[in-house]
């Protein structure tokens, strides 16, 4: 193995990143001219790197799924974006934001990472407005900002409930005007299949391109992986159905270390599955949580009554409802961190007690604030999210409380990186949720578009350089060096194999069998039998996968179902390697809940002295098992402590 | 109360840009009125992949109305019969028993067809890339409260910006014009202080790379306004105009 070097500069938490910067290497004008660098990916972390980084004078080659970069899923993300700004004056700074994010990890995430986070933040809001996005403001004409969890201070920004729309446009903008002026060169409808190393450095991709279905290799001085997480490993997620975690994949197949895999985010407030035909879960945002409250019924004849469609939510008497997160948590009651209020709606619906016709959902009432505030102030702080919800379920939640089910959201492991975001390969950086880096064993909310433009504005452009400033007499590679040649040889067998295969299950069926195993045995609550359960089963449908899938057409044409085997092909194995990272890590922290590791009152244990590290694996051959080594989380400068939500 | 109903769907089938396409009709059984559209369309691929059938082609991503990636158009409307949504957020309930559903792709010169129901809208891109945008590098930006911005200019440019290019403007006009989804860019950045230095720039180059790329003129029909899934306002039109027309003027 190579040597664990985190590269993480010496000095004080608040000097290291500035230091860091006023002695890395940088490269010339002329030079960046004849440097190509690949970004694999066009959301809030892809559109910021390839913008800047062709703004700065690198030669560009951009790769997006879709058939514009403005649809990458970053476009969902509702809440807003942390910065440290302290316009409100309630006492926010660099170190707070800090901080809360290396606290709400679970102090899982590397010290100086989160730092540098909370420092680049500010220039990310100064950046977004300089763009054009409409934040909202005040009427003085100033920006507003308001509260999140996990936080004293009011340091969100938020553009109605589509921040991460318009920080995406903003990004989306920026790009369009580098492509404009042929900075960077862009390829949409193309899927990242393999990355492409010479002499150890990662040097290029081979990309299918979803039109006409053919291989392209394209050569490059480095390559930057920001593909986002691998949350639809569990088939129903809140993720966009082509959120893939493929990419990030084959670099791991290559030697890439991926880091703590089996850390994912389950938020609870999510419209619940309706039927087995449903594609995925759409997220209803967090701040439903202050004035709604959750419930089920407390007598079990009146949770099967009520799944049977004999009795409404409504006729249930107030001494008959339980309302379980006032009753367990009283301190915070409803307003639990998003891993407790997960768990404790699947505690209650296994147990027999969930509502709607598939017993796998929980109430969110407002009948309580409607009465306290009237109905118009509801309607002010939820209206849009309420329409959304009728929109989907057809019921009128001013009349009927909402249903709600946990789901699963964001990962928060991902390809493992140094520092500079560079990955043990040389020349492989990963950007935004596809790596691992800065939010622990759990994300606040808000933290993610932060990272995404963190690491795509002001992080990378400055850490690539270090890298290429050694390159700058490595001649452009010709793709028809036999690295390329033999990496599309093996991604065309593997495409033929499965085109082969004409079994009689599509790719649908075999991935929410994946996700169904995901969900039970991997997914909010783990033990050690389930997970070796899990290991099991999941070998089961892997050889599932590979004898019975059928997809039907040709490989050299536009096929969304070979598109979707290739993905699912890799998810398989993703949540092999998730099961396994989870049975490893005997302790529960952040989104990370081992059932045998738990407090008196059912929070999370940590076990600090044994388990204070990044878990890095690296893969060994298809039959082989994968290698564990461990980064320690040596704390300088903050004091872990037990997350208490009691008092 | 959903219920579960029987119905048939008309469907474009077109196998490439060059190639000759066709109506196929299917039948489907037993569909959940709690299902969204593009579910449906799930189960009608699951059902054709089972015959030994080449399923539908689509386009769709997020499921939840904001990426503007899904396209169809279902019986006479992008997007379909419900209001102020996108297809993926429309539900079967907005269907009855033994319905038979025409499905096509955006019809427009400008959105060429790939396959099926899938169309190119590169011609978005191109327009986007002509000017839509503030020419700011990153970094060495001023303190972001150093510009105020009267709220009610900031709500105003949000509205604008809550346009998704999904192409529903451009499929919903007889004319196959782009003037609202060049609009809503224009307008947003018009009405900020950060997009004023270049609004007459703007206001051009993205007109004319519009009309370069074969979208026809607006007549203010205002089929777009009704058909947008996100109700950007034809006013923006009107605001577009007068931006193009000042630059057109200083010239």
């Amino acid at each position: 193995m190579n040597k664990i070097d985190s590269k993480v500069p010496k000095g004080p938490l608040a000097e290291k990143w500035t230091n860091y910067k006023n002695s890395q290497k940088l490269v010339n004008p002329a030079n960046k001219r004849r440097l190509d660098v690949i970004v694999v990916g066009t959301g809030l972390a892809g559109a910021s790197a390839a913008a800047t980084l062709g703004e700065l004078g690198f030669n560009v080659l951009n790769f997006c799924i879709q058939d514009s970069p403005r649809r990458a899923h970053s476009i969902a993300a509702q809440g807003g974006i942390n910065a440290a700004k302290n316009y409100p004056n309630d006492g926010d700074s660099v170190y707070r934001l800090f901080y809360d994010t290396i606290k709400g990890g679970d102090y899982r995430a590397r010290e100086a990472n989160v730092y540098r986070l909370a420092e680049v933040s500010n220039s990310i809001i100064d950046q977004c407005v300089a763009q054009g996005v409409p934040f909202a403001r005040e009427y003085g004409g100033l920006l507003a900002n308001r509260s999140f969890g996990g936080a004293q201070v009011s340091r969100t920004f938020y553009a109605r409930g589509q921040t991460g729309q318009q920080l995406l446009l903003g990004a989306y903008s920026a790009l369009c005007r580098a492509v404009n002026r042929k900075q960077v060169k862009l390829y949409t409808r193309y899927e990242m299949l393999d990355l492409v190393i010479i002499d150890g450095r990662a040097r290029g991709i081979i990309a299918r391109n979803l039109v006409t279905g053919k291989l392209e290799r394209f050569a490059a001085h480095a390559v930057v992986i920001a593909t986002g997480g691998y949350g639809n490993t569990f088939f129903l997620s809140t993720n966009a159905m082509t959120s893939n975690g493929s990419a990030a994949w084959q670099c791991y197949k290559k030697g890439a270390w991926f880091g703590n895999p089996c850390m994912a985010q389950i938020h609870p407030t999510c419209i619940p599955v309706h039927g087995e035909f449903q594609s995925k879960l759409t997220l209803m945002s967090e701040s439903l949580r202050n004035d709604g409250r959750i419930w089920v019924p407390k007598k079990i004849e009146d949770a099967k009554a009520i799944q049977a469609g004999k009795l409404k939510p409504t006729q249930i008497k107030e001494e008959d409802r339980d309302y379980y997160l006032e009753r367990r948590y009283p301190a915070f009651g409803n307003l639990v961190p998003r891993d407790v209020a997960s768990r404790a709606a699947k505690e209650r619906c296994d147990a027999g007690y969930g509502v709607g016709t598939t017993g796998l959902a929980v109430y969110l009432d407002f009948a309580e604030a409607i009465q306290r505030l009237g109905k118009e102030v509801v309607e002010e702080r939820y209206g849009n999210l309420f329409q959304m919800y009728e929109k989907i379920v057809d019921d009128n939640p001013y009349e009927t409380p909402m249903m709600i089910y946990p789901a699963i959201h964001y990962t928060m492991g991902g390809l493992w990186v140094d520092y500079e975001l560079m990955t043990n390969i040389p020349g492989l950086f990963a950007i935004g949720e596809a790596n691992f880096s800065d939010h622990g064993a759990n994300r606040l909310g808000a933290s993610a578009l932060m990272q995404g433009l963190a690491d795509g504005y002001f992080i990378l452009p400055y850490t690539i350089q270090n890298y290429l400033a050694d390159q700058i007499s490595v001649k452009r590679f010709s793709t028809d060096l036999p690295e390329f040649e033999q990496a599309e040889k093996g991604l065309n067998d593997r495409i033929e194999r499965l085109m082969s295969i004409q079994g009689k299950h599509s790719v649908d069926s075999i991935h929410k069998k994946l996700g169904h195993v995901m969900w039970e045995l991997v997914g909010m609550a783990r033990d050690e039998k389930g997970l070796k359960e899990a290991i099991v089963k999941l070998k089961e449908v892997k050889e599932d996968f590979w004898t019975n899938v059928r997809i039907p057409g040709k490989k050299g044409d536009f096929n969304t179902e070979l598109e979707k085997a290739l993905r699912l092909a890799d998810f398989i194995e993703i949540g092999e390697l998730m099961a396994h990272d989870a049975l490893d890590r005997e302790e529960s922290c952040g989104g990370h809940f081992r059932v045998e590791h738990q407090t008196e009152e059912g929070e999370t244990l940590r076990h600090d002295d044994k388990f204070a590290y990044v878990s890095i694996w690296e893969y060994r051959g298809e039959d082989k098992a994968p290698v564990m080594y461990k980064e320690p989380l040596e704390y300088e400068f903050v004091v872990r402590e037990q997350r208490n939500y009691k008092s | 109360m959903d219920k579960d109903i029987n119905i048939k769907v008309k469907v474009w089938r077109q196998n490439g840009p060059k190639e000759k396409g066709r109506f196929e009709t299917y039948a489907l059984k037993n569909i959940s009125q709690g299902s969204s559209f593009l579910e449906m369309l799930d189960i009608l691929n699951e059902q054709l992949i089972n015959e030994g059938k080449i399923p539908v082609a689509f386009d769709h991503d997020c499921r939840e109305g904001i990426c503007g990636m899904c396209s169809l158009y279902i019986n006479g409307h992008p997007h379909g019969p419900d209001g102020e949504i996108t297809t993926c957020q429309l539900h079967m309930r907005s269907f009855n028993d033994g319905d038979t559903i025409t499905i096509e792709p955006w019809r427009s010169a400008g959105f060429p067809i790939i396959k099926d129901l899938v169309v190119d809208r590169t011609a978005f891109e191109k327009i986007m890339q002509a000017g839509g945008y503030v020419s700011v590098n990153t970094g060495g930006i001023p303190d972001a409260n150093a510009i105020p911005i009267p709220r009610d200019k900031a709500e105003l440019a949000m509205d604008a910006a809550a346009c998704i290019g999904c192409g529903a403007c451009v499929a919903a006009c007889k004319n196959g014009s782009a003037m609202l989804f060049v609009a809503a860019k224009v307008s947003q950045l018009a009405l900020l202080p950060q997009g004023k230095p270049e609004a007459a720039r703007r206001a051009k180059s993205m007109v004319a790379k519009m009309d370069e790329l074969g979208f026809g003129n607006c007549t203010n029909t205002g089929a777009c306004e009704v058909e947008c899934p996100k109700n950007i306002s034809i006013s923006n039109i009107a605001r577009l105009n007068r931006e193009f027309l000042k630059a057109k003027f200083k010239d």
